[in-house]
């Protein structure tokens, strides 16, 4: 094995030579491409280790294994709506005329091997895929990660989020079912329901009147190609900004602002999240070999007539029907069919099918915007990369739950039925406890929340100044009994007590020296959301605290009762 | 030819013409209501008075409170003449009758009489009046070579889907009431829904849909009732809600309990 010597022209340096087969390969590669300083740098990046950070892994592991599922659908799937008879393996649709779209799904079902397996992890790992995403950016929100210097990329991630129900509903639609059919039915009546536009918008996309033979061939194109790009590129830029601006991290002992404390990405990550990959695989692959999703041969072919019971959109769309749902079409002699006479005839606005929208845009514009609206409240402009506990921002995880509770009763409307036949109700009475909770339950949610973290505030300031309960009982020599409180560790201390206590900042004079209306209403905004708080143990109060342990015991005691001081 | 120009515009012509076109589709229309009926007569007489006189003894004892006697029907219960033994076979076969309260509907119990008691109950009913017959045997043989199941599905989905659902697993209706699930009726049992149409449903006649198509029905739903689910575990056949409710429960403890689990392995 003598290595050998090669003379480079322009330098004098002696390359290395690598000493076994793969060394070679690896630095033949290397040297043509340089990916080495690559690996460098990202080997060595260091991310945080905590299991809440891993849903948004999840998510990048479902795409991909959509991806790859997808592609073996795409081998077999033929998204045309010409028409064809039936005459595959499955008996009860034997002899039924039905689109090509739709033969093609039940060939890939019950005639091509492993087809429906393949389906499934499709459906399932789609399903996943959005929820994953729901979950991690509800653990962004609650923790405040979205704050400066991450709000563009809260921004993409809404708008991976937007382009995940997209991907789930063009490739709901695919198979030409009866159950998709009367989802884009809903869709058309949505559309219709625009005013001017509307009808011409639904001719454009379906080309013609509803439903036409278009519409598969375009909402695939859509589904295999450009949502899926846009995706990918919007990952890309998604990972990107990660990695510019680090892993936050939750507080701990040695966390600061400057630092991120975790494990580096060669070889601890790398292997982790590898491994996890395939964790995530495993599941999809056992939930999709035992149980079915979206049995499109219980269906039927769609046909514009029948409308069976229980027709609902796959998940993430449900609360957008809900509104839909719980949206009334008359409130006692007023109608929301709205006939406006107009000089050539009469046009309607149907308000029962344009008002639920809002809700929608409502929901998803303060999504967008929330990272802004909190900085011009809170006047927060600072970079932070150490993470709130949700209960440390009380009116931020009180608006939160508001939130999350309104799309969960948007969501529930959306199996109004199924409430009604499993629980032993009347549908009617269904919606109208719904309609309640959609307008009541937000504001309830909020201050409970915003109670309850603030009660957690106290208990841990409690814990803090005079330690945990141990559950002994102890008798002073007096006959008096009292339990013994237990002081935390220092790690375990500074998680309690390491967090900023955010005081109102008052109307501040503008460049002119008055205060603007504008800055009057922020200043309102701001003292609404900061005034209720529960300020950390100071050094000072700890100390202080302390001195009572050793001595002069009854003080402590009496100091137990303190509820935390809870300023105005 | 010529005198029939001439007269053409005689006053009493259009008369002429109104009272033979209403004397047509009169006509076609008794004969075509007759049918039906001479259809739903014939059967009813299969019984012997002695059935008869058993049922009203048990009619009287167990049915008249709400549907009075000579069942000329109450407040509480309407009239059963002329419902047929096909509506009493089906009422009390499946437990509906007697009622076991007022409510949004009848709702299916076991059955409070035998077989014997329910043909004699199904006897005196149809004896007060003209009905829907029990189904004869060959309308409920699913086996039968000239079954065609694709458009015994293709009539479910078009005609009854948009109350049981599409895979037969039922659906809400208006306060309270609904349409059940359809698992483990028996043939009898759905001909007989379909031609009296209890609670909510409507009556399917055979005008409507013929017996033939009816056997259609009913062979595929006891083929989707029999063939099992060929993607595993059906999750209740209710469509995208179950599936949702599962990844969000099922799914993502899996998945958060592998993440716990990966995040305290030291490295």
């Amino acid at each position: 094995m003598g290595a050998w010597l090669i003379p480079m022209s322009t330098s004098s340096t002696t390359e290395y030579q690598a000493s076994t087969p793969t060394g070679k390969i690896a630095n033949f590669v290397d040297t043509r491409v340089g990916a080495s300083p690559m690996v460098r740098e990202f080997g060595r990046k260091i991310f945080p280790d905590h299991w809440s950070f891993m849903f948004g892994e999840v998510a990048l592991y479902t795409f991909v294994i959509l991806l790859l599922s997808g592609t073996f659908l795409a081998f077999f799937f033929d998204p045309s709506m010409a028409h064809v008879t039936y005459l595959g393996s499955y008996k009860p649709l034997y002899g039924v005329p039905m689109s090509t779209a739709y033969a093609s799904t039940l060939d890939i079902s019950f005639d091509i091997r492993g087809g429906l397996f393949m389906r499934q992890v499709h459906h399932w790992s789609a399903l996943l895929f959005v929820a994953a995403m729901s979950v991690h950016m509800l653990r962004v929100f609650f923790t405040g990660a979205f704050r400066r210097p991450r709000e563009l990329n809260w921004v993409v991630g809404c708008v991976l989020l937007i382009m995940g129900l997209a991907a789930g509903f063009t490739g709901y639609s695919l198979p030409d079912d009866l159950l998709s059919g009367n989802g884009l039915r809903i869709i058309d009546g949505v559309i219709k329901a625009l005013p001017i536009v509307g009808s011409y918008i639904s001719f454009f996309l379906f080309g013609g009147e509803f439903p036409g033979d278009a519409i598969v061939g375009r909402l695939y194109i859509l589904h295999v190609f450009l949502v899926p790009g846009v995706i990918l590129l919007l990952i890309v830029a998604h990972l990107f900004m990660v990695v510019v601006h680090k892993h936050t991290q939750y507080p701990g002992p040695g966390r600061t602002e400057n630092n991120v404390v975790g494990y580096p990405v060669g070889p601890v990550y790398a292997a982790k999240a590898g491994g996890f990959f395939f964790i995530v695989f495993g599941i999809i692959a056992l939930i999709s070999g035992l149980f079915t999703v979206n049995p499109v041969w219980n269906y039927g072919p769609y046909d514009p007539s029948p409308v069976s019971a229980g027709t609902q959109p796959d998940w993430y769309i449900g609360w957008v029907d809900g509104a839909l749902r719980l949206m009334p079409g008359v409130l006692g002699d007023f109608s929301f069919k709205w006939d406006i006479p107009l000089p050539w005839g009469t046009n309607t606005l149907a308000m029962g099918v344009l008002l639920p929208m809002i809700p929608a845009a409502i929901l998803i514009g303060t999504m967008i915007a929330w990272p802004w609206l909190e900085r011009w409240v809170t006047k927060d402009n600072r970079e932070h990369h150490i993470l709130d506990r949700p209960r440390n921002a009380p009116t931020r995880t009180g608006i939160g739950v508001a939130g999350v509770i309104w799309y969960c009763t948007m969501w529930a409307a959306a199996s109004s039925d199924l409430i009604a036949t499993h629980f032993g109700v009347s549908l009617n009475d269904v919606t109208y406890w719904l309609r309640g909770i959609f307008i009541l339950g937000p504001f309830i949610g909020f201050i409970i929340t915003k109670r309850i973290c603030l009660s957690l505030q106290r208990k841990d300031r409690e814990i803090v100044l005079h330690g945990r309960e141990a559950g002994v009982i102890e008798m002073t020599p007096d006959g008096e009994f009292r339990e013994r409180h237990e002081r935390l560790d220092d790690y375990r201390l500074y998680q309690l007590v390491s967090f900023e206590a955010n005081r109102p900042v008052p109307a501040q004079p503008g460049p002119d020296g008055k205060i603007s209306g504008g800055e009057k209403r922020r200043a309102k905004l701001n003292r609404w959301f900061y005034e209720d708080r529960v300020e950390p143990v100071s050094r000072a109060e700890l100390a202080e605290a302390k001195t009572h342990d050793h001595h002069d015991v009854p003080d402590a005691l009496a100091a137990t009762g303190s509820r935390g001081t809870l300023e105005h | 030819m010529k005198a029939l120009s001439q007269k053409r515009r005689h006053p009493i012509a259009g008369l002429a013409l109104l009272l033979l076109g209403l004397l047509i589709t009169g006509g076609l229309y008794s004969v075509a209501s007759t049918m039906n009926q001479a259809q739903a007569a014939t059967t009813g007489s299969t019984y012997s008075a002695e059935d008869i006189t058993e049922g009203e003894k048990l009619f009287n004892a167990n049915c008249a409170t709400c549907h009075g006697y000579e069942a000329v029907g109450t407040e509480d219960g309407p009239t059963l003449v002329g419902v047929g033994a096909a509506s009493v076979d089906f009422q009390v076969g499946t437990g509906r009758m007697p009622m076991q309260m007022q409510g949004p509907q009848a709702q299916a119990k076991p059955k409070q009489f035998n077989d014997e008691q329910t043909a004699q109950l199904a006897a005196y009913v149809s004896s007060l009046g003209a009905g829907p017959s029990i189904p004869d045997e060959q309308y409920l043989d699913t086996d039968h070579e000239d079954v065609d199941l694709g458009n015994g599905g293709t009539l479910f989905r078009v005609n009854c889907a948009m109350c049981h659902n599409a895979a037969a697993a039922g659906g809400a209706l208006t306060r309270g009431k609904f349409a059940p699930g359809l698992d483990g009726v028996s043939e009898k049992h759905i001909y007989e829904a379909m031609v009296t149409g209890p609670q909510n449903m409507p009556v399917f006649s055979d005008s409507n849909i013929k017996p033939e198509d009816k056997r259609d029905i009913i062979a595929f739903l006891k083929e989707i009732e029999t063939q099992g689910s060929p993607g595993g575990a059906k999750l209740g056949s209710l469509g995208p809600v179950s599936e949702g409710l599962f990844i969000w429960t099922a799914g993502l403890a899996l998945i958060v309990g592998f993440m716990v689990w990966l995040t305290t392995r030291s490295s």
